[in-house]
């Protein structure tokens, strides 16, 4: 594998490790309370300087401070993308690892069920999911992760297909090595690669679900931050005040840029076609 | 034949499931009579409500006359508008298709010109360009490319109307905002497929022949490049349906998407359901219809099967 790093790689890595330093930091970096309100400080410019400090994106319709709301809807995205990715990546896998050594009609069931789940456009039913069950973070995360998981299955199932007939599998099965230590030592660390790279643009994908969403005001909900609500209440305040969309939504365009650059990078590293030109 | 009477029973099988999982979505918080009362009404009349609607029934049996009622095309009727859900729907669902054809063009008119130059430029600063306009388009939530234009043409230029469905121009801003994706897409899918039939022999042979590289793309390449974009076209229509759901909030296009967002405050789920419904099966059917469309046009495809 060719892990040479250019310099414009090195630009996105240091951006990702900078969105995800800036949510962990979230505490220390902020200068204000992101929850709190001033009737005084309603809708002020970024640059603004005043008493209680600096406002240096601006404040939003209820006087909060624009960057301390960015920096804890950094937070939001970043974990609710991360959990929901870790909740599909393990159901999806699990059940594609089960449909590629079972095969016959546990392989038929189950990728029937991934055929019906992908005619079903995601958002969709997300936003059916998240109506039904009300809003909250746990449901969040568990309606993105457990509508997202069919991707995982197909790879994984492909994957299985084609590891399971390889000599050394057949030797520790031989060996009497049980389903399950065989599938998980032997099986999933030769498949990891091509479900890493399904991880990565999933990544990017829930982050605009998670933004999607509460936009919609389905997900993150008020006064708590998320970039989609806090450009949902700008679209309001457009024409008066700019920043409030500008900047969560420049924040989010250049956090999936990032991750589906690096997403992209990991697969031709990845992937076999790739990988016998270097 | 075969092949074709297969796919048509996956679609089937597809959108079987489908009317099944929603069925199970809307029971999952237990109650789907509560997702159905307007707020504040009393225990008995959610009593009353939930026996006219027959949830008290044992699941096999609502679910079969779920299945029943839809395969006569009855939605059942908004508690809320106090009408038929068919008919709520059906008069949203001439913007949404408005907006989707021309997100559509948009898509097809700069991705597919975007996808050849990529391929025949390569390795040049056209195709370095042109990629990173790509990514970028794949990156862009449509909500913040939405209000950027609202921004710059609607409140800045004062250009084009920022919301509403009055005229034409209210279709533009929409459309570009939600084909930007799918845009994405045609450029991609264009580059790889033209680079394909770029390394062909019959490209050598129509260059030995003293065509020139431009002619030779134009004359041979684009025919054969085509077959699978028009696939992918059918295919991003049913990603333009859902991606309708944000893109018309965001400019209060009455469509749809819009349509369901609004029921859901409304606690009108019936038309929820009916959105998700409809969306998912056009998607099975564009599906189908590409798949058929691509044995037909390259009788390879059914060789191989």
């Amino acid at each position: 594998m060719n892990l040479r790093i250019s310099p414009g790689m090195w630009v996105i890595l240091a951006l990702l490790l900078g969105f995800v330093l800036a949510a962990m930091g979230a505490d220390l970096l902020a200068m204000h309370d992101p929850l709190r309100q001033s009737l005084l400080l309603r809708l002020r410019p970024p640059g603004t300087v005043m008493a209680a400090g600096q406002y240096l994106l601006g404040t939003d319709d209820l006087g909060r401070d624009l960057l301390s709301r960015i920096l804890y809807g950094a937070r939001a995205s970043l974990l609710v993308a991360a959990l929901s990715v870790s909740v599909s990546l393990v159901v999806g896998t699990a059940l594609g690892l089960l449909a590629g050594w079972f095969r016959g009609w546990t392989a038929v069931v189950i990728m029937r069920f991934v055929d019906t789940m992908l005619s079903i456009p995601a958002i969709l039913l997300a936003v059916l999911t998240v109506a039904v069950l009300g809003p909250g973070f746990l449901k969040l995360v568990m309606v993105l992760g457990l509508t997202r998981w069919p991707r995982y299955t197909r790879v994984a199932y492909a994957q299985t297909l084609q590891v399971a007939t390889l000599p050394y599998i057949r030797a520790a099965e031989m060996a009497g090595c049980s389903a399950t230590r065989l599938l998980l030592r032997h099986v999933l660390p030769n498949i990891a690669g091509p479900l890493m790279v399904v991880a990565t643009s999933e990544f990017g994908l829930m982050i605009l679900f998670e933004a999607g969403l509460s936009f919609l005001g389905l997900g993150i909900q008020p006064p708590y931050p998320s970039w989609g609500s806090i450009m949902s209440a700008g679209r309001a305040y457009v024409a008066r005040a700019w920043w409030l969309t500008v900047f969560p939504g420049a924040c989010l365009f250049v956090l999936v840029l990032c991750v589906n650059v690096f997403g992209d990078w990991l697969r031709d590293r990845v992937d076999p076609r790739s990988r016998g030109r270097g | 034949m075969r092949h074709v009477a297969g796919r048509v029973g996956q679609a089937v099988i597809a959108c079987f499931g489908v009317l099944t999982i929603v069925f199970f979505v809307m029971r999952l918080s237990g109650d789907p009579t509560l997702l159905l009362v307007p707020e504040g009404a009393t225990a008995e009349q959610i009593g009353a409500l939930r026996h006219e609607l027959g949830f008290d029934r044992p699941l096999l049996v609502q679910y079969l006359a779920y299945l029943g009622d839809l395969v006569q095309f009855d939605l059942g009727d908004s508690l809320v508008q106090r009408a038929p859900v068919a008919g709520i729907v059906a008069e949203r669902i001439p913007y949404t298709v408005t907006l989707a054809i021309g997100a559509l063009l948009v898509a097809l008119g700069l991705g597919i010109p975007a996808g050849i130059a990529m391929a025949v430029w390569r390795g040049t600063l056209v195709e370095r360009a042109l990629a990173a306009a790509v990514l970028a388009g794949q990156s862009l939530p449509t909500f913040w490319s939405g209000i950027l234009l609202i921004l710059y043409f609607g409140v800045y230029l004062g250009w084009l109307p920022t919301s509403g469905a009055d005229s034409l121009s209210s279709l533009v801003m929409p459309s570009v905002a939600l084909g930007a994706l799918t845009m994405s897409t045609f450029a991609r899918m264009t580059r790889v497929s033209v680079l394909d039939e770029l390394s062909r022999d019959y490209v050598a042979a129509a260059r030995a022949r003293g065509l020139s590289r431009m002619a030779a793309v134009g004359r041979h390449v684009l025919r054969n490049a085509a077959i699978p974009v028009v696939t992918i076209a059918a295919l991003e229509v049913g990603n333009l349906l859902a991606g309708a759901v944000i893109v018309e909030t965001v400019f209060a296009w009455p469509g749809i998407g819009q349509l369901a967002i609004q029921s859901i405050a409304a606690r009108d789920f019936l038309i929820v359901q009916a959105v998700v419904l409809f969306v998912s099966i056009v998607y099975i059917a564009m599906n189908l219809l590409a798949d058929l469309a691509y044995a037909a046009i390259d009788p390879r495809i059914r060789l191989e099967r």
